[in-house]
């Protein structure tokens, strides 16, 4: 079935220059598997369309439970020299809760 | 153990967080963060124009307010309010609160010896762009080198009430006082980088204790009255993450983690002057009500090089806003924005860059925003920036003529014509550690 990313997980994204980053962390470490196997690069690349204008790096904790993505060229230049109202891409996050992944109903389970 | 609270997570975070800190509970080091990447730049103008400034002017009289509490507590207190002029900062806080003993961190401010590294050959390259400082040399405001916590452990043991430096590593002014109190060596890479760990967590503030948190944000008590964050760290580099009893806000793992992924890049290799961290190494674990266990910090070897943070003059910019309302307002501002462009076009005005937003609609998702059907209001949000100010400023005169001269029910230019700021823009680069030697300075 198709759900949302704000069903299992929750982010916080900031910047660095002009990349964003967006750490995305399952509620339950339960679900980090689903993350790994849906939240790739490719995709979050693809849902940001032109506002991720460079590659997208994804990185894994698996210790913690959630993965963390650099957008490069995200931001219009970045930080003072940006144009955009979310400069500092502290909105990003929230964005890629609307998402949608595929996920077993098994695996949503408790 | 000792307790290490953070109070201010960037310069312009709540007066009252580090007021509160001290009153509400025991802490042994009190540290404040006011360096954003950008801020040098902005304190290098203010001493520019008044030698005796350049430093976060809102601490020395914070200090004041303080000096009789800290004293009474055994509270030091360590921030980054040095800016790029930390004697200045520091005779300030002697004025204001004389009882107070106050030592100083020197040598992160290089923006005199730029030259002369460029001529021995250290390009300091873009990291981000791998372009050569050369490109823009002429433009640097400022060049100042993150420090990291063994001088201002050094400060500490001067016996201060107050370490002040310039910049630093922001997480070094929590590393500092366990390097003090433990007796940490330069070589103890995995307890290193659990202060680190401990550090990055609290320096943004209220961001660990349910600020600015995602995960069920509308079940988080009292942000009115948030606590902010504290670590009691053990010898040993295991550390809980905490707040004082009574206050706001939430410790959860959810509010942790949170802030362990905020702004970092390869969590594997968290770069620090004093350790390279793995943030995938540590253990997060419940610890009680508002309380979170971290241990299993792993570190690697400092890098040989040391990261320097360049601002320099990028030009100018200003930034128009109109609102149009019901019916067909986001029509209208996408007509209004055609309008503006072709007017420019017209009087031959060329920017470096030209961006227009629709607030109700897309400004802060961009093409992931879900689609808007016929909002009740649409603001216009239209800005440039270039090398000529001149064709700013001829910009801002062309937003508000619209209110006429455009689409029907414009308004909102109650503000009147947009302003031109000055554009500071960052450039990070990399030197040798053996081309900065920091030093400490008591200052009477």
């Amino acid at each position: 079935m198709r759900i949302p990313l704000a069903r299992i997980a929750h982010c916080r994204s900031g910047d660095k220059g002009d990349i964003a980053n967006i750490g995305v962390i399952a509620h339950d470490e339960r679900r980090y598997p689903i993350l790994v196997r849906e939240v790739t690069a490719e995709r979050v690349k693809a849902f940001f369309g032109d506002r991720a204008r460079g590659r997208v790096e994804r990185f894994e904790l698996a210790n913690v439970g959630a993965l963390n993505f650099l957008m490069h060229e995200a931001l219009g230049g970045g930080g003072t020299v940006s144009l955009r109202v979310d400069a500092q891409g502290k909105t990003l996050g929230a964005a890629l809760l609307g998402l949608e992944i595929e996920a077993d109903e098994h695996e949503l389970r408790d | 153990m000792i307790r290490i609270a953070n109070g201010q997570g960037f310069w312009g975070d709540w007066l009252e967080a580090p007021v509160r800190l001290v009153e509400q509970g025991p802490i042994d080091y009190l540290t404040l963060d006011y360096l954003a990447e950008v801020t040098m730049s902005v304190l290098q103008k203010q001493k520019q124009k008044d030698p005796a400034l350049g430093y976060a002017r809102d601490f020395p009289p914070l200090m004041a307010r303080l000096a009789a509490r800290l004293r009474e507590r055994n509270v030091k207190v360590i921030a980054n309010a040095g800016g790029v002029n930390p004697l200045a900062c520091a005779r300030e806080v002697r004025r204001l609160a004389p009882e107070l003993k106050v030592a100083v961190v020197l040598g992160d401010d290089i923006s005199g010896r730029i030259d002369s590294l460029l001529a021995r050959g250290h390009l300091l390259r873009n990291l981000d762009t791998g372009e050569p400082l050369a490109a823009i040399r002429d433009r640097v405001l400022s060049a100042n080198v993150y420090l990291g916590a063994f001088p201002l452990a050094r400060a500490l043991a001067t016996g201060a009430d107050v370490v002040i430096t310039g910049r630093c590593a922001d997480a070094a002014l929590a590393v500092a006082p366990m390097i003090h109190r433990f007796g940490w060596r330069e070589t103890d890479w995995d307890a290193l980088a659990a202060g680190i760990v401990a550090g990055h967590i609290i320096e943004c503030g209220a961001q660990a204790t349910g600020g600015n948190c995602q995960a069920d944000w509308q079940s988080i008590p009292d942000l009115a009255n948030i606590g902010y964050p504290i670590v009691e760290a053990e010898p040993d580099g295991s550390a809980v993450v905490t707040k004082h009893p009574g206050t706001g806000g939430r410790v959860s793992l959810a509010t942790v983690k949170e802030q362990l992924v905020y702004e970092i890049g390869d969590p594997r290799a968290y770069i620090t002057p004093d350790v390279v961290a793995d943030f995938t190494s540590i253990r997060l674990a419940e610890a009680g009500p508002d309380r979170v266990r971290i241990t299993g910090a792993r570190g690697s070897p400092r890098p040989a090089t040391l990261k320097v943070s360049l601002n320099y003059a990028a030009g100018w910019k200003a930034t128009g806003t109109l609102v149009y309302s019901w019916p067909q307002a986001l029509e209208k501002a996408q007509a209004a924005d055609r309008i503006v462009r072709e007017r420019l076009a017209g009087l031959g005005l060329a920017f470096d860059a030209l961006e227009t937003e629709f607030f109700g609609v897309n400004a802060c998702h961009g093409p992931a925003a879900p689609p808007a059907t016929d909002p009740p209001e649409v603001q216009l949000r239209i800005g440039v920036r270039g090398m000529d100010r001149k064709a700013v400023e001829r910009f801002t005169r062309e937003v508000v003529p619209l209110v006429l001269s455009g689409p029907p029910s414009g308004t909102g230019y109650g503000e009147g014509r947009p302003q031109v700021r000055e554009v500071v823009a960052y450039w990070p680069a990399l030197i040798p550690r053996e081309e900065v030697e920091p030093t400490v300075e008591v200052v009477e």
